[in-house]
């Protein structure tokens, strides 16, 4: 069991997801960087597969009330399992009774703000529709629908495989701790389906410009700020499916870009959409970066993406291939 | 000979060809050009059934006269599943999307309906009117979407059309029956809304532990039924 003595301010069960029933309205969600949360199970042991806690900010306190074998990737807040220090993308074994413990981010801070819990065995809430992540909108999956609170008290599940042996760590992936966010954050978009439909001078502002993550956004949106986005004329769109990384824009001529917990269908024109490697970038964010949008093609997008999973293949042969990960006995 | 198979599906009826575009790396919208009619709207059924089966794709989503499939990866497969859709789309079979008929009890007015006399000064209709009209309507599924099990139904009285409400309501109970503009629609869970509240139903509309989870499904064809009118 894992106890949250303090969640911090968004802390939720998370997995890769829920896909294949969008057509019934039901969004996919999943942990916003699915990199991170993959590599975290990865080095306990677990599949990519297993639910983990996607912690937002910080600030959180957990309790284990038996041994395992824990991994924090994403950003680094300073993290404790008692008085030792944990490093992001490091595996470390846990004993009963120890408290891991994240710092809150600083007042002025340029890091990111998602950090991902794997432990061995995965959290073993239900199964909902074939995935363990929270549905914060809808309330279901997840531990009881919604987001951890203090007192909550998480199962873990029996792990396949037990990694035994201290500590280990893996060079950090690209995906990890995103560091300095007082610089622009550069954001790979293909021109989406209504591209062609804006003004010339919106098409053009629309990579030239900065767009800066506004406070109103969540796992839903991100909405984003600068100059005003137009079409050259003004006809309604017949709903349509959407998915995370899709950029829509609203009458108010300021983007948003749909995450995870987004709603399956929309009905705003798509100026762009970006790149799958990319929207790890985006989970990360804090809120008021600046995204810098680059035009990219098809191609482009899949070597970016081919390149993460190779890097996460290499993670996994490397792990399969340690000494002290054995089988753990039936 | 494939050549002049393309050229045939091209030939035979241009207007039910789908416009292809890429939606980001690892999706393919397949869009039709107006207006949307049953027809059109039952191929769009019978193809995202089909290609739900499909190797390359993860999910088929009917919009509104338009079709969104999801790829299990990233643009690998997006010149196959292209050159698949365009390639049924003319000959799919629409025979067998009958759709299911679900009644749906509702019970008017009151505290579960209290938008009821909005709908009827905007209409000029009496509440008994209103609720009649209502509930002698067919509507059909067109899509799903927006919150899990909220079904876009096509096939409200014309005369019935009102305005969303200026100010949304911040909670809206689930199971209640609004109409927004020229549609009728069901809250599927509590949410936020601006529609106008008819009435509510004691249906689930969406239940995470059954199978299948949402009670309406594209296709589906809806009938309310007057439960009671409350006062």
């Amino acid at each position: 069991m894992m106890e949250i003595i303090q969640p911090g301010m968004l802390t939720s069960v998370q997995d890769l997801g829920r896909p294949g029933h969008r057509r019934l309205g039901i969004s996919p969600g999943g942990a916003l960087n699915s990199l991170a949360l993959s590599t975290a199970n990865l080095l306990v042991g677990n599949t990519v597969h297993a639910a983990g806690l996607e912690i937002t900010m910080g600030a959180c306190e957990i309790r284990f009330t038996t041994d395992t074998r824990l991994a924090l990737t994403g950003d680094d807040f300073d993290a404790h399992l008692d008085d030792k220090s944990i490093l992001p993308y490091w595996s470390t074994p846990v004993r009963a009774r120890q408290v891991l413990k994240l710092a809150p981010t600083g007042p002025h801070s340029v890091q990111g703000i998602r950090t991902y819990l794997a432990v061995a065995g995965g959290i073993a809430v239900a199964n909902i529709l074939g995935s363990r992540s929270t549905d914060l909108k809808a309330g279901f999956g997840g531990h009881e629908g919604r987001a951890l609170r203090k007192g909550d008290r998480l199962p873990i599940g029996t792990p396949d495989k037990m990694m035994a042996g201290p500590a280990f760590g893996v060079r950090l992936p690209q995906w990890g701790v995103t560091g300095d966010h007082s610089k622009p954050v550069p954001l790979r978009v293909l021109p989406g389906p209504e591209f062609e439909q804006f003004t010339v001078a919106s098409k053009n502002m629309l990579w030239q410009d900065k767009w800066r993550i506004t406070p109103n956004s969540n796992r839903m949106g991100y909405r984003l700020a600068g100059p005003g986005l137009e079409r050259q004329q003004h006809h309604d769109l017949l709903s349509h499916g959407v998915m995370p990384g899709v950029i829509q824009v609203p009458p108010s001529g300021q983007p948003i870009i749909l995450m995870g917990d987004a709603q399956t269908t929309g009905g705003y024109p798509r100026i762009g959409v970006v790149i799958q490697a990319d929207m790890w970038k985006l989970a990360q964010a804090p809120l008021n970066t600046q995204l810098q949008l680059q035009p990219c093609n098809l191609e482009q997008a899949l070597h970016a993406w081919e390149e993460q999973q190779t890097c996460l293949d290499d993670i996994r042969q490397a792990l399969a291939g340690l000494p002290h990960a054995r089988q753990y006995p039936k | 000979m494939e050549w002049e198979r393309a050229l045939g599906i091209w030939a035979e009826d241009e207007m039910t060809q789908p416009q292809l575009h890429y939606l980001g790396d690892s999706a393919l919208l397949c869009s039709l050009s107006a207006p949307a009619t049953l027809p059109q709207q039952q191929r769009i059924w019978s193809i995202a059934e089909q290609a739900a089966n499909w190797p390359e794709v993860s999910e088929a989503v009917p919009g509104m006269n338009n079709l969104t499939l999801i790829l299990r990866r990233p643009v690998v497969e997006m010149d196959t599943v292209s050159r698949r859709v365009l390639d049924i789309w003319a000959h799919i079979d629409t025979d067998h999307i009958a759709g299911r008929e679900i009644d749906i009890p509702v019970v008017y007015g009151g505290a579960d309906g209290p938008d009821l006399d909005v709908v009827a000064r905007h209409t000029g209709l009496s509440s008994t009117e209103i609720i009649q009209r209502h509930s002698s309507g067919e509507y059909i599924v067109y899509f799903v979407g927006f919150m899990p099990g909220f079904a876009y139904m096509g096939g409200l009285d014309p005369a019935l059309a009102t305005p969303r409400r200026d100010e949304p309501r911040l909670s809206i109970p689930a199971g209640s029956i609004g109409i927004g503009g020229e549609q009728t629609g069901i809250y599927s869970l509590a949410s936020p809304g601006g529609w106008q509240l008819l009435g509510r139903t004691s249906l689930s509309l969406f239940d995470p532990a059954c199978t299948p989870p949402t009670l309406l499904r594209p296709g589906d064809r809806v009938r309310f039924t007057v439960e009671r009118t409350a006062k």
